[in-house]
């Protein structure tokens, strides 16, 4: 970058007047703009969204609906046979009109989530996905190699777990169901659902129950 | 593969114009000018020219092919020319340039 004769005159100026944005910020801002001004989004609802994902839709959502059928088999059931319907009870609906569908982690069986297009994920009761989620190598390796991705991850599965993995799309969206954890059933469904990570919801991790106190 | 402190809280958007651009997307398919399947099918094919460019698809430049996307449905639909999207940018662009430092940015 040659900085020696414009830096020595602007020096001033670009400190007068205001940084101009990167390259993607402003062609957001030109895209808002634009479609505030024909009527097609409406800045205020905007606002709402970002502030919703930003502050209120997230892994807890989740947690609560594996922690309510950790301790409620008939939800249990019901979430499994329908998944919209079962975490609407608890106040979560999806946006996009999708369908949920909830798979069950048990001794025998281990479920894995994945997009492998582009990175459609349970939003009403995961929020949006991590990094990793969308990266090009989980979405490729997930499905050719799950038992390898999960080690990545620290988990080692026993040879016989058999590993199913969920190619969700715009329409289905999958949520697992973690297994409980041997030595909590004396905790209350607040404290079960602090032990779910948004990891054991994909897939990717196992719920622990909490070390004993010393 | 794994992010440091997997499941640590991150901020969901890095930078604020990516949870506008993401707003905008969920915001126009609610109001039915586009269906989620065809949002979902544009950005995986950003996601493919990116991959078929060559570029590190490490997932941290998802928001791009995200902003990518919306501006090629938005075309598409024609909801706003290509030509709009980059006249108003440049016209945003000037507008920083031409602005003192500390007042609010307009278009004239």
């Amino acid at each position: 970058m040659y900085i020696g004769a414009v830096h020595a005159h602007g020096h001033a100026h670009d400190h007068e007047h205001q940084a101009v944005p990167s390259d993607p910020a402003l062609r957001t801002k030109a895209l808002e703009s634009l479609l505030v001004e024909k009527g097609l989004v409406d800045p205020a609802a905007l606002d709402t969204l970002v502030d919703a994902f930003e502050n209120k839709i997230g892994p807890r959502n989740g947690a609560r609906v594996v922690a309510r059928a950790w301790v409620d088999p008939e939800y249990k059931k019901r979430l499994l046979v329908d998944g919209g319907s079962a975490i609407a009870e608890l106040g979560y609906a999806g946006s996009q009109g999708e369908h949920l569908i909830a798979v069950e982690n048990t001794p025998q069986v281990h479920n894995l989530v994945v997009c492998t297009l582009c990175s459609c994920y349970p939003w009403a009761v995961l929020g949006l996905p991590p990094v990793w989620y969308k990266s090009a190598p989980y979405r490729s390796r997930a499905v050719i190699d799950p038992r390898g991705v999960l080690r990545e991850f620290g988990l080692e599965l026993p040879e016989e777990t058999e590993i199913r993995v969920w190619d969700s799309t715009a329409e289905i969206r999958y949520l697992v169901v973690p297994e409980r954890p041997v030595g909590t059933e004396n905790l209350s469904e607040d404290d079960l659902a602090a032990l779910v990570s948004r990891d054991s919801m994909i897939g990717t991790a196992k719920v622990f129950a909490p070390k004993p106190k010393p | 593969m794994p992010d440091a402190g997997m499941d640590a809280p991150t901020p969901v958007f890095a930078e604020p114009w990516q949870a506008q651009a993401f707003a905008m997307a969920v915001q126009l398919s609610k109001e039915g000018h586009f269906t989620w399947t065809e949002w979902s099918t544009a950005l995986a094919e950003e996601l493919k020219a990116a991959a078929d460019r060559g570029e590190p698809d490490d997932g941290s430049r998802y928001y791009e092919h995200w902003l990518a996307a919306l501006e090629r449905l938005t075309a598409e639909k024609r909801l706003a020319t290509r030509g709009e999207m980059l006249g108003r940018k440049e016209a945003w662009a000037d507008a920083y340039r031409h602005t003192p430092h500390g007042k609010p940015v307009e278009l004239k």
